[in-house]
């Protein structure tokens, strides 16, 4: 259902009955190691193209998904999931293995949040009982992509970002045990003339502000209705950007918690990931791996997940433009009491 | 379960450009002046290895310094195309920056790792095709440069033999 101007609420109360998330070695390092399902030591995870190894990351969390959901794959309806590979080959190649009515979407790193809030539409609207969303990025195949190659020798500057590695799948059914999907605001796009792929945290911000505020405005929801609120990837300098424009618009962010997943995915301090960490990975292992946990433990009640995408090309900024940015905003609460 | 009194949040009021010396007041510094430094002690050591390597070349094989110069840029490429394959090379260029990247070992390393990244899509689409994707530009512009410095010298009557 419709409220306000761009939130869908699910009155079905769709739930989260299994996920998974799979991460390379950096990722492995860094605090939440112990929250994932499976760690790869090495990045090419013995696979011939970087290509492949991103791949595989999404289909080992796509099984593990759906073991952990206790079904069987032939339960599983569709299939919704996007990447940040040209023509999201990623999501495609393992659809193909699958073998799940797929629908490809393409939100660059608010994928996550926005195939979630896609998965949970379908199964609220009961045009499905069982719905996989998932997401994946791999450092390597977007340094190819959009960057240099990856052993090419140039210096980053301390706004750039480090994207990671991982995978995350959800499978959102229309009953069953597990934390609840409660609404999702889906944001437009902003573009507030950041050309810099560099720092694609400033970049970011204007859209996450946009949407928060949207999704309070449409919900009638304060920050403090939430334990925590964390965005997708802004990182060190995207965050307080973010942080300091919903302050100065009167959203009282300081009565809540207010996260970014691409601080909590790496210590910043010690591991040399720049500004911290991006990509379609981040929020997906971030939320589906850690936050997830911490729901199901009872230390969080509520929360709400703004992934943030930039949604360039490297064709766009050779060509000078600037970066259209979105973000989808996903709440989740604990599923009973 | 939402509470009844309507939050309404003003949008953003800022303008791009408003936004964008914002943000800019929100970026970490760069250090110009250490960047500086790491790029002149790491350039500068490689050439101390370079200068070592035709020393050696000179005394230890009898070669004349002209002769010597050939193999010791060969002697340096090679460094660089094992130091860029062992994955080495773009760690180190993160801390030298120019240092890494304006010697000749900075030539090697980007047709090395360009080769490297595109040996999945073949060898001639991906190795041929890709290898001079960041040299290329060097070649061109190296080529145009010295075009227009070749005419400057015709004219001043300064060049050549």
């Amino acid at each position: 259902m419709l409220r306000g101007k761009q939130t869908w609420w699910f009155e079905k109360r769709p739930v989260i009955i299994g996920e998974a998330t799979v991460v390379g070695p950096d990722e492995g390092e860094g605090p939440l190691a112990a929250d994932f399902d499976l760690v790869h030591p090495e990045l090419d995870m013995q696979q011939k193209s970087w290509e492949k190894a991103e791949r595989l990351l999404l289909e080992q969390a796509s099984e593990f998904a759906i073991q952990n959901a206790g079904i069987e794959r032939d339960q599983l309806q569709f299939y919704i999931g996007g990447d940040l590979l040209n023509q999201i080959i990623s999501n495609s190649f393992a659809a193909r293995s699958l073998g799940v009515p797929y629908i490809g979407v393409f939100g660059a790193c608010s994928t996550s949040m926005e195939s979630l809030a896609l998965a949970s539409m379908l199964v609220n609207s009961g045009s499905a009982s069982y719905v996989l969303a998932g997401t994946c990025s791999h450092n390597c195949t977007v340094e190819k992509q959009f960057r240099y190659p990856t052993e090419y020798g140039s210096q980053k500057p301390p706004t750039a970002q480090f994207t990671v590695t991982g995978a995350g799948a959800a499978v959102v059914a229309a009953s069953g045990d597990g934390p609840v999907v409660e609404c999702a605001t889906i944001g437009k796009v902003i573009d507030l003339g950041i050309t810099d792929p560099f720092n694609m945290g400033a970049a970011m911000a204007p859209a996450a502000v946009d949407t928060i505020q949207a999704h309070f405005n449409d919900t009638g929801r304060k920050p403090s209705d939430y334990d925590l609120i964390v965005t997708g990837d802004l990182a060190g300098v995207g965050h307080p950007i973010a942080k300091e424009l919903l302050l100065q618009n009167g959203v009282p962010m300081d009565e809540t918690i207010f996260g970014d997943c691409g601080l909590m995915v790496y210590d910043v301090q010690k591991q040399k990931v720049q500004a911290g960490g991006s990509g379609c990975g981040c929020s997906a292992v971030v939320t589906y791996g850690h936050l997830l946990k911490r729901i199901k433990k009872g230390e969080l009640k509520k929360i709400l997940v703004v992934a943030t995408g930039a949604l360039l090309s490297p064709l766009s900024f050779q060509q000078g433009e600037s970066i259209p940015c979105i973000a989808h905003a996903v709440a989740i609460s604990a599923g009973k009491g | 379960m939402a509470t009844k009194s309507k939050s309404n949040y003003k949008k953003m009021a800022m303008s791009p450009k408003e936004y964008q010396s914002f943000a800019k007041t929100m970026e970490p510094p760069r250090s110009i002046l250490g960047n500086c430094l790491k790029a002149f002690v790491f350039g500068g050591a490689l050439c101390v290895l370079g200068q070592a390597i035709q020393e050696l070349y000179v005394h230890g094989m009898g070669m004349t310094e002209e002769a010597a110069s050939n193999p010791t840029v060969a002697t340096l490429i090679l460094m660089s195309v094992i130091v860029t394959s062992l994955g080495v090379y773009d760690k180190i260029a993160q801390w030298a920056g120019a240092g890494s990247a304006v010697p000749v070992t900075g030539f090697a390393n980007s047709m090395c790792s360009a080769a490297l990244e595109h040996r999945s899509e073949g060898l001639v689409l991906g190795v041929g095709a890709n290898m001079f994707k960041l040299a290329g530009s060097v070649i061109v512009f190296g080529t145009v440069a010295a075009f227009f410095v070749g005419i400057a010298h015709l004219i001043l009557g300064t060049g050549g033999q």
